[in-house]
């Protein structure tokens, strides 16, 4: 590894971290490979799967498309910063109560684009949810209980009683 | 004892799973975590050309790369490499031919890999292997299927032909029906259409891995597979390696669908890699080495006869199909084809069927395994030729199938493929469907757009469909040459305090077989459903077993664990009998107490596992464990069924196809999750869906994979699904105790051929006959256009449906 | 999945940037990356220097500048997508950048990335085209203006030198005019195959000015002129807007691809203006 490597400092999950990189390195890459947190997945090489997406700054991003250097000074939130003080995020309850994943390799990607669609829009219709995960493949589920699942952490993130599209069997 | 409270049954609750609490926190296990002390790090270098000769390779500058240590070729490995096995040779004529895991001297498809780097990272690996310098002396390339069986070129001379198989399956032969040449000539309608499946890519979400620990008492394979045990012992077979010496792991697997059904040349890599430099080795493939390098499904030619007579009533069925193999024959690639051969007459009792399917070489990566696995070809090509006698005969749709399917008071049935159907309720299935669909409302709001001229019409797909699950029962394997049994295996084992330990030889990949299986020993063994822990994926652990495909895993593999289970309370009643100074057959076992018939005197479960632990006193001769294993074979396959309806809008002015709605009422028997269930059956469609309007796998002339990347090939994303209606009946299969039938695959079956179905409902009366699939948009809009320019009119149905 | 390696360089002006990119080295410029990481990942290039923009602050941004918008390189589709001001003002760049890609490519992705990249299916060239954008670009002798019309010159080529950076893109300020983006895909997340965008500015039941541009039926972003002209003064109804749509093809070049030939191409553009030029004039029920 001939080429210069360059410091980078920026946190992770609340952590601060100071690391020496090649340029080259994808954030992904240095998530996984260099902090070991490897809940953030690799799924294609294109970026259309979105299974490594994190929040840059609050922000859903797909980490196999930005360098490690560009993330220097910057705030990264992968999926296992989500959960504060022990407990899960509505998101995470809401994906395992409306069985909103099945591999679970694209989940990850899956919540925290969830997240960051929640941030920009707390109360998304069913179609917004759609097309607010338009960047995240899944293989599994047919995405109708990934749609619930941010419907119901909506709702209940809102305080609502009840849980909109919570039932798969519902007629239309 | 005091009277329990009444207990919650487990079985039929929609429990959120147990497996979800890790990945939902990033603390999974995916193959392409792990990292092992001194790891080395693999990269393959792949041919870009599709048929070519190897006539050097130079890598001494990538030998010397900073990092590297070592690089092997195909030369290197030639002597221990074997031949990647096929496991299913469909006729003792069959053309097998050999297939290095690293070429030696012929390249055959685009993506094969030439040579492997070892090196300290996997970056340096890379950026090695682009100092590789292969020279490669073109060969005539051969991709077109057609064109392949005609033998023109011939990819692998040795075999002197591109023909690997021809099968044959004639119900006069086998006594099951009359001849269907006799019954099509005596029809008074026959109906001829060609229909091709395309070549799909499984894509699953997880790029394969292979990590291998050459430095314990045992070779260690960790790996992205379906199939740990038999990925061990086909290693064992063709490497030589004594499979006692070996230990193969399938941690977390992000995904199959069929394609992780497969021994592949990475993992053999991998493997031979590790113990040359006696070093852990890892190997993960890019997205866009899946793509080229990973099999494909699909890709067959199918050219269909259907006669009938005027009144609707099927007499006889021919089909003929020209199978892609691909370059080579991968695990069971030849026996896919084979899959679909008993599953042409669908849900229906006609009584004379022939089935010919020859098995063809092109220079693409093989095909095998993907959700369905010959199913959907089949339940494809009946199901849409259904829907053609309906408009030859100017039937309502769904008229045509009552007029044909097996009515539910004749089961058990014998069909003409030979199968015994032990149950099943079509009339059931399909009357809740057709509630759910609104289906009369749906045809009057396709009668006004038609008669308004709405650009964009509406269209209702039918697809009553069968399949055969629970694969199966071993001497039926053993009739179709396959190479092993069907059989599954399970272990309960029962800890002091109680706990219970489930080890089962499938193989989860996301079907939920730690949460339903928890939810049966709970309900067997009356304990918690907390209380029971499940094991799997790892030889060392769950020492044999059968893995997960074809919808399998409950009905066989689930099946094994209630023997098991059934066992261990045989054992625990004579504990407990002991215990309490009765006579064993008077001891009643429920809800998770032993008590004396009769009496108020009891024990519980955990009691007895105590006691059977301690073994201070047992009864005289008692083994002292409640540990119990089981092999389960099924006698029989389980028949799923069901009936979907999808309303299709199509936009005549684009050609853009939208799901307007979606039904399905399936019917799988008894049902241990719904939350899973649904969840199967959901994803199942989206995989049958994309098939219908989205995915195909397109090679150019010359070999080259064009649809490489998910920017090409086109899986669809949340916004290009619909939410889709999902309902049941149940009718419990009358083969296994359990009453299920399996779902992994419902929704992929199933689903196709009702969106084609549909879109051609829409446009039918602007006289187009059929769309290939992928229905594509600019392919809807050439066939209405070429519709319209040559004038064609549907001829008026004497009933309107 | 792992780029070849290269140098790195994050200057914090238009100044070192732009001195960065005449040192002789092979260099790519990075802005959001979105299209070159891809790139670089497939080791379809192997620059010797990366010089990224990351840092540049002044690149950022959408401010008001007398009678014009003014929409620094570096801001992000979702910016531009959420812009109050090209809400206002310049609604099909705001309606453009909504459509681009996924939410994730938004909000990493930048305007001037995408337009100096110049894929001839990308969205943002037309809108630019359609807005009478000025696309200021710097170099090593000072900066100079290029109007939209000059900027795309081909396919995956623009005005912009080897040795030049697109800084700022100036649009005129577009008050009471309706815009509507029409992007025909087969999946959501996939590239237009063909789009079309209009901008109308209508005088009671008429459209008094009309602007109409296509995606992915050229090289580079192409504005249909002759429906402009036809559409001058036509009333909003579905017939008379349809046939001074009819034309909306002449003149385009598009290519053949999986996804569709040339002649459903031409056909989908005139569909899609259509439909833009009706929606952007607020014709209900299209």
């Amino acid at each position: 590894m001939a080429s210069r490597t360059q410091t980078i400092s920026l946190t992770v999950d609340g952590v601060r971290y100071t690391d020496d990189v090649e340029p080259r390195l994808l954030l992904v890459q240095y998530l996984r490979e260099v902090l070991g947190k490897t809940g953030t997945v690799v799924g294609c090489d294109t970026t259309n799967c979105g299974a490594c997406t994190v929040l840059v700054d609050g922000r859903g991003i797909k980490s196999c498309t930005m360098l490690a250097v560009e993330a220097d000074g910057h705030e990264v939130t992968t999926i296992e910063g989500l959960s504060a003080n022990g407990e899960l995020h509505p998101l995470q309850r809401a994906f395992n109560t409306c069985h909103a994943l099945q591999c679970g390799f694209c989940t990850p990607g899956m919540i925290m684009q969830s997240a960051s669609l929640l941030a920009d829009n707390p109360d998304p219709s069913e179609e917004e949810v759609r097309h607010g995960l338009e960047g995240n493949l899944c293989r599994c589920t047919g995405y109708q209980n990934i749609v619930a699942a941010v419907r119901q952490a909506a709702a209940e993130t809102a305080g609502h009683a009840s849980s909109p599209a919570s039932g798969s069997e519902a007629t239309q | 004892m005091t009277i329990m409270e009444e207990r919650q049954a487990e079985i039929g609750r929609p429990r959120p799973r147990k497996e979800d609490a890790r990945l939902i926190t990033g603390r999974s296990r995916y193959t392409d975590n792990i990292t092992l002390p001194g790891m080395l790090h693999l990269a393959m270098v792949r041919s870009p050309l599709a048929r070519a000769r190897i006539t050097g390779i130079d890598t001494s500058a990538a030998a010397s790369a900073p990092g590297v240590v070592q690089v092997l070729t195909g030369a290197d490995l030639a002597a221990e490499q074997g031949s990647m096995p096929n496991a299913w040779p469909i006729t003792p004529e069959q053309k097998t031919p050999p297939h290095p895991a690293v070429a030696v001297d012929t390249v055959n498809f685009a993506g094969e890999i030439v040579a492997v780097v070892i090196a300290r990272s996997a970056a340096a690996a890379r950026d090695a292997s682009e100092l590789i310098d292969v020279d490669y002396e073109d060969l005539p390339v051969v991709t077109d299927l057609a064109t392949a069986a005609r033998d023109e070129e011939v990819i692998h001379p040795d075999l002197g032909t591109n023909r690997s198989a021809t099968w044959v399956f004639d119900s006069a032969q086998a006594g099951t029906g009359g001849d269907v040449e006799e019954a099509l000539a005596n029809s008074e309608v026959v109906i001829e259409r060609t229909f091709t499946q395309q070549r799909l890519i499984p894509a699953f979400m997880e790029p394969r891995s292979t990590v291998v620990d050459p430095t314990g008492e045992q070779i260690t394979m960790w790996s992205a597979t379906q199939i740990p045990h038999v990925l061990r012992v086909m290693l064992a077979l063709t490497l030589g390696v004594p499979e006692s010496k070996l230990r193969v792991i399938a941690p977390d697997v992000g995904g199959g669908f069929g394609g992780k059904l497969q021994v592949t040349p990475e993992e053999v890599i991998t493997l031979l890699a590790a113990r040359r430099v006696g070093k852990p080795c890892k190997y993960t493939e890019t997205r866009s080495e899946t793509m080229m390098g990973a099999h494909h499904g699909r890709d067959q030619l199918q050219t269909l006869r259907l006669g009938a007579n005027r009144d609707g009533t099927v007499t006889g069925l021919d089909v003929r199909l020209l199978a892609d193999m691909g370059a080579y024959l991968g695990l069971i690639t030849s026996g896919i084809p084979i899959l679909g051969a008993f599953m042409y007459n669908g849900i229906y009792k006609f009584s004379a069927y022939r089935f010919e399917c020859t098995n063809v070489f092109t220079n693409k990566v093989w095909t095998d395994a993907y959700r369905g696995a010959g199913r959907p070809e089949a339940t494809f090509a009946i199901e849409r030729m259904m829907d053609e006698l309906a408009t030859e005969l100017g039937m309502d749709p769904i008229e045509v199938r009552r007029k044909n399917w097996i009515a539910h008071e004749e089961f058990p049935f014998t069909t003409v493929a030979s199968l015994e159907y032990d149950s099943g309720n079509y009339e059931a299935a399909t009357d809740k469907a057709l509630e759910l669909f609104d289906y009369e409302g749906l045809r009057a709001e396709q009668r006004r757009r038609r008669e308004s001229g709405d650009p964009v019409q509406l269209g209702i797909g039918v697809s009553t469909f069968t399949e055969m699950c629970g694969l199966a029962p071993s001497r039926v394997l053993g009739a179709l040459d396959y190479g092993a049994g069907g059989w599954e295996y399970a272990q309960v084992r029962v800890l002091p305090t109680g706990n219970v330990e489930v080890v089962t030889g499938v193989s989860p990949h996301g079907q939920g077989h730690v949460t339903a299986w928890s939810q049966i020993v709970a309900d067997r063994l009356g304990v918690p459903f907390e209380n029971v822990e499940v094991l799997y994926g790892d030889t060392q652990v769950a020492q044999r077993g059968m893995d997960t495909y074809g919808s399998r895993s409950l009905a066989v593999g689930g099946m094994a664990v209630v023997a098991a289970t059934d066992k261990v309370v045989e054992k625990a009643k004579q504990v407990a009998a002991h215990m309490l100074e009765a006579a064993t057959e008077d001891i009643e076992f429920s809800g998770g107490q032993f008590s004396v018939r009769g009496t108020d005197q009891g024990v519980s479960f955990n009691d007895v596992a105590l006691a059977t632990f301690a073994a201070h006193d047992l009864p005289d001769g008692f083994e002292p464990s409640l540990d119990s294993d089981a092999t389960f074979d099924p006698e029989n396959f389980s028949f799923p069924h069901g009936t979907h309806l999808a309303a299709m809008e199509v936009d005549t002015e684009t050609g853009q196809v939208r799901v307007h709605k979606y039904v399905c009422v399936d019917d799988v028997g008894h049902v241990i999750n719904p939350l899973i269930v649904d969840g199967q059956v959901h994803g199942g469609l989206a995989q049958g869906i994309a098939q219908a309007l989205f995915e195909e796998a397109i090679y150019d002339e010359s070999g080259t994979l064009l649809t490489g990347s998910f920017t090409e090939y086109l899986v669809p994303s949340a916004p290009d699904l619909p939410e889709f209606t999902v309902d049941r009946t149940y009718t419990p299969a009358t083969t296994n105790v359990l009453g299920v039938k399996g779902v992994g695959e419902a929704g992929t079956i199933a689903s196709t051929p009702a969106i084609v179905n549909g879109i051609l409902d829409a446009i039918r009366h602007l006289g187009v006959e059929d769309v290939p699939m992928p229905c594509s948009p600019s392919r809807v809009w050439n066939a209405i256009q070429q519709a319209r320019t040559s004038g064609q009119q549907a001829p008026e149905p004497e009933v309107a449906p | 999945m792992i780029p070849s390696q290269f140098e790195f360089r994050a200057p914090t002006t238009v100044d070192e940037a732009v001195e960065l990119l005449s040192n002789g080295m092979d260099v790519k410029v990075l802005a959001g990356g979105q299209s070159l990481l891809p790139v670089l990942k497939l080791r379809m290039a192997d620059p010797e220097m990366v010089v990224s923009l990351t840092k540049v602050d002044a690149l950022r941004g959408v401010r008001r500048d007398g009678d014009q918008l003014v929409i620094g390189a570096m801001t992000t589709h979702a910016e531009v997508a959420t812009d109050p001001l090209i809400a206002a003002h310049a609604g099909l760049v705001g309606k453009v950048a909504g459509t681009i890609a996924d939410p994730q490519v938004r909000n990493r992705g930048t305007i001037g990335g995408a337009v100096v990249h110049a894929d001839p299916a990308g969205d943002m060239g037309g809108a630019l085209l359609a807005s009478d954008a000025q696309m200021t670009i710097a170099g090593p002798t000072g900066t100079r203006t290029v109007p939209a019309a000059e900027f795309f010159v081909d396919f995956f080529t623009t005005a912009v030198d080897e040795d030049e950076l697109l800084t700022e893109i100036r649009l005129p300020v577009f008050d009471g005019w309706g815009a509507d983006y029409q992007k025909f895909t087969r999946v959501a997340q996939q590239w237009s195959i063909v789009a079309a965008g209009a901008m109308v500015r209508t005088s009671g039941d008429q459209i008094a000015e009309a602007r109409v541009v296509l995606t992915n039926m050229d090289s580079v972003p192409r504005r249909a002129t002759a429906v402009e002209q036809a559409l001058a003064g036509v009333p909003v109804t579905e017939e008379a807007v349809a046939s001074a749509c009819a034309a909306a093809a002449e003149g385009t070049n598009p290519t053949s691809d999986l996804n569709g030939d040339a002649e459903y191409r031409r056909h989908l553009a005139t569909v899609l203006t259509r439909r833009a030029v009706l929606a952007a004039a607020g014709h209900r029920g299209t």
